[in-house]
């Protein structure tokens, strides 16, 4: 994964508009959050291999990025991206770390299932 | 000496640094053991320091990091279940059941070891702890196997008491800090070779814990 070139991702997102495309959006604390530290949730969530099909989508910010995408009753929305695999031509991969390096946030496009 | 173990555990990595050192010791001893690994950690958010790993190659990592820590403890028959790691609650119980009760049939294995269903702070943990208890019930009590279960939340001791069964693995520290460091995407921990027996490392890892399960 590399840091987040704004207007290369720009470029997949555009190429990715209208067609059924599956997803993968998560954002996680890790499943071991109170158990360290008792003040704080655990909490987690994830779609793995939805369908959607967003008619406008765009990438946000100056790092780390917010990526919407327009999709026929609503939205789909993630905060906090860093990185992306570049090396990937047919899907897109994007993920935001901590500075541990663990990962936050996580969303992914691609015209087949994970 | 244990004639046969089985191991029912959710992801590669937990039998780290709670089971690694019992195991290696056992294989020494001439037990056979099976590992069945029920999913692949996808989910993990942990990518490695500094980060090689992304959400998508996670998986085939893990399995090789999983391969690598069986090769270091001495497992050479690890089962890959393929399960989706974070779902293993959420999965048909009756299915799951008859897997597991496969295995049990096919390796008629003398001890289990798992999660304790309760006291292991993973969902998945927990619901694997769950699932083997599930299927063990089902059998008849002369030919159910010995359950051991690790837990490990701030409560387990007052809610379980201590564990009844504790295993001596200082002299299986090399396998142990081996299948720690195979885990490379999950865990970092900086040891070398003359670290290894330090009095640091014994204290920290030289001794595994287990409670029995009753089925009473």
């Amino acid at each position: 994964m590399q840091p987040i070139d704004q207007a290369s991702v720009q470029l997949v997102i555009d190429r990715l508009k209208d067609q059924e495309l599956y997803i993968h959006l998560e954002m996680t604390t890790g499943a071991y959050a109170s158990h360290n530290d008792d003040s704080k949730l655990t909490a987690s969530t994830f779609i793995r291999n939805g369908i959607i099909r967003y008619t406008l989508g765009s990438i946000e910010g100056s790092g780390p990025f917010r990526v919407g995408l327009k999709i026929n009753e609503g939205w789909v929305y993630s905060q906090g991206l860093t990185h992306w695999d570049e090396s990937d031509s047919e899907r897109l991969i994007l993920a935001g770390h901590d500075n541990e390096g663990k990962l936050v946030v996580s969303l992914q496009l691609s015209k087949e299932p994970f | 000496m244990e004639r046969q173990i089985l191991v029912v555990l959710p992801h590669p990595d937990d039998e780290c640094f709670g089971l690694s050192g019992t195991l290696a010791k056992r294989i020494s001893e001439g037990t056979q053991v099976t590992y069945a690994c029920l999913t692949l950690g996808e989910m993990a958010r942990n990518m490695g320091n500094p980060v090689f790993a992304n959400r998508v190659t996670l998986p085939q990592i893990r399995k090789l990091e999983l391969m690598e820590s069986c090769k270091s403890i001495g497992i050479t028959d690890v089962r890959m279940m393929g399960y989706h790691d974070k779902t293993i609650e959420f999965e048909d119980h009756e299915a799951m059941s008859k897997r597991l009760g496969e295995l049990i049939t096919e390796l008629n294995p003398s001890l289990v070891i798992t999660f304790h269903p309760l006291y292991s702070v993973h969902p998945d943990h927990d619901a694997t702890g769950a699932a083997v208890i599930r299927t063990l019930a089902k059998m008849p009590k002369e030919q159910r196997p010995t359950l051991h279960c690790m837990a490990f939340t701030k409560d387990c001791e007052q809610m379980l008491g201590l564990p009844d069964v504790k295993v001596d693995v200082t002299a299986f520290l090399k396998h142990k800090i081996g299948s720690i460091q195979a885990h490379r995407s999950q865990w970092q921990l900086p040891v070398d070779s003359n670290m290894v027996e330090s009095d640091a490392m014994k204290e920290r890892f030289g001794t595994e814990r287990f409670w029995t399960y009753s089925f009473e």
